[in-house]
């Protein structure tokens, strides 16, 4: 694992960003916006990737491998999804004034 | 293609997530930023599928289908009462998928002292996601009881089961070579997820959800580390910090602790003597409750989850379109706990065509209630609870609550006097000026609906 410092230097900032941005949504899209950040979570599926796509992995790799890139998939498809299909009921009364 | 360039897909990605949170905070930019986070997931994948190591793309490919197939339908098909649900089993899906990369990592060889750390907590908060999330799913899909499970020593078994994690852990990490340990920890790891979260009482799931958001957050982190990926450390961190904040303000909104919520086992049935003697209280028709609310000028709903269990959304919409027409400010007072998950209720509302401008959070609108002529609670019940105020010893006091109890009228929508979820008896239904109207919420909003119609006609 090179690169200890630099790593956690990516990642002390990362967290300190991720604090600043979340403090500023409204509670009024909490839920979308845990959906969100839950489908973000399934960057996993690049792990995943290089595991099960690697040119002398094990048979266990590959198995282990393939399922995690499903649960990847569903977990980042269904996030994205539900969170756009959320945000669309948000309207204004000008909207939707009939 | 050369990896110094498909590094930069990294960068990206990562800006794409980034730029994703930062326009959530306004409903008006909200679906870019979901753009923005697709496209950097999408830059993600590409970059990673493009690198020289990665040649084997049919398992992939395969993989990606059955997921999208799985996937879709979860996101079309579940209704918002479910969102809860839906985030409980992607989030086991996500943690999955870092605690069996983190299982393939270890046995693709023997990792060093350094990795071995990365790996260690990558696995162990994965593992523990996966179980804590499914049985979260459990409760909040009434599969498994809502009510805390709890037993003699519960807490004291919790903390050894943890501790006898972290003592494998560190074993792992001192002697990578040992391979016998990690099955083993691996099972304490699933083990701990399951146990740490039967004790925690269904209206408490809205935190742990995102506590455990927040778990799997690190663990993509964690794997970053193990796997010298940027991206994943700062994506990781993203959500890790997210979940965290979030579960903090849901704490805060109950005047709780982490270590209450986690290990109080919160809303068990109260089985002591304490019923209090029958107390006398005032009960309302539809048609009083429609006559006082076409008199009213200013009124403030008050929804809760047992609206959402009684489907009466839709009705409450039609009953605030034709109070709006009359010239009644109807708002929405949306307490931070209210509903399964954080922000639940807004999703709810909003579904059912209600402007998202009238749905206000507590803080704003606690101070206008004085001012408001009806106060109308549905399927709320402690989120109004006056004893948080009053009384020093009541399980819930100190939490924030709406200050129903100081509006000119306070009508109740309910289906009996029964207590709600804490347990505890509300002042509230007794008071002189609250109306109690006991029936199931979508008929009597419907009643109240018909009578405004015909008062008008």
């Amino acid at each position: 694992m090179p690169n200890l410092e630099t790593a956690l230097f990516v990642f002390m900032l990362a967290a300190f960003l991720g604090f600043e941005l979340i403090r500023r949504v409204s509670p009024l899209l909490h839920t979308p916006l845990m959906s969100l950040t839950n489908a973000i979570a399934a960057i996993s599926v690049v792990g995943a990737i290089l595991i099960s796509g690697e040119k002398e992995a094990s048979t266990l790799s590959r198995v282990l491998g393939f399922i995690a890139v499903v649960a990847a998939t569903v977990n980042a498809v269904s996030g994205y999804l539900i969170t756009d299909r959320m945000l669309k009921m948000f309207k204004k009364r000008d909207g939707a004034e009939r | 293609m050369n990896n110094t360039i498909l590094e930069l897909f990294y960068v990206a990605a990562a800006a794409g997530f980034i730029l994703a949170l930062k326009w959530m905070s306004s409903p008006v930019t909200a679906r870019r930023g979901v753009l923005a986070g697709e496209i950097g997931m999408l830059l993600a994948v590409v970059g990673t599928l493009l690198r020289h190591e990665v040649v084997t793309y049919e398992w992939i490919a395969l993989a990606f289908i059955v997921g999208a197939a799985i996937g879709a339908p979860l996101a079309y098909l579940m209704p918002m009462t479910a969102v809860s649900q839906r985030t409980a089993v992607s989030q086991a899906c996500g943690a999955l998928a870092s605690a069996l990369i983190g299982t393939a990592e270890f046995y693709r060889e023997v990792p060093s002292r350094g990795t071995m750390v990365a790996l260690t907590l990558e696995t162990l908060l994965g593992f523990l996601t996966v179980t804590a999330s499914l049985v979260a799913f459990g409760k909040l899909q009434e599969l498994l009881p809502s009510r805390p499970i709890v037993f003699k020593g519960q807490n004291f078994l919790n903390l050894s089961i943890l501790a006898l994690a972290v003592i494998l852990g560190v074993m792992m990490i001192l002697s990578p070579d040992q391979r016998w340990i990690f099955p083993i920890f691996a099972f304490v790891a699933v083990l701990f997820g399951i146990l740490f979260i039967i004790p925690i009482g269904g209206a408490d799931m809205p935190t742990v959800i995102a506590l455990l958001n927040s778990y799997a957050g690190l663990s993509a982190s964690a794997m970053g580390f193990a796997l010298n990926n940027k991206l994943l450390i700062v994506a990781g961190a993203l959500d890790g910090s997210s979940g965290f904040i979030l579960s903090v303000i849901m704490c805060r909104a109950m005047n709780r602790s982490f270590t209450n919520v986690l290990f109080g086992a919160f809303g068990q049935l109260q089985t002591s003597a304490a019923q209090a003697e029958q107390r006398p209280y005032r009960s309302a028709s539809p048609e009083e409750a429609a006559e006082i609310l076409s008199n009213a000028r200013s009124v403030i709903v008050i929804p809760g989850y047992g609206m959402a269990v009684a489907q009466a959304q839709h009705k409450l919409r039609e009953m605030f379109d034709t109070l709006t027409k009359r010239g009644v400010d109807v708002r929405f007072a949306i307490h931070p706990v209210a509903g399964r998950m954080p922000g639940h209720m807004n999703v709810l509302l909003a579904e059912a065509d209600i402007p998202y401008d009238k749905l206000i959070e507590m803080e704003e609108i606690n101070s206008d209630f004085e001012l408001t002529d009806v106060a109308l609670v549905i399927g709320a019940n402690d989120v109004v609870n006056p004893a948080a105020r009053t009384d020093p010893n009541s399980p819930i006091a100190g939490m924030p609550i709406l200050n129903a109890d100081r509006s000119r009228t306070v009508m109740v929508i309910k289906r009996g006097m029964s207590p709600g979820f804490a347990g505890i008896d509300n002042d509230l239904y007794y008071m002189n000026k609250t109306l109690m109207l006991f029936g199931d919420a979508k008929s009597f909003l419907a009643g109240i609906v018909k009578e405004l119609g015909a008062a008008r006609a």
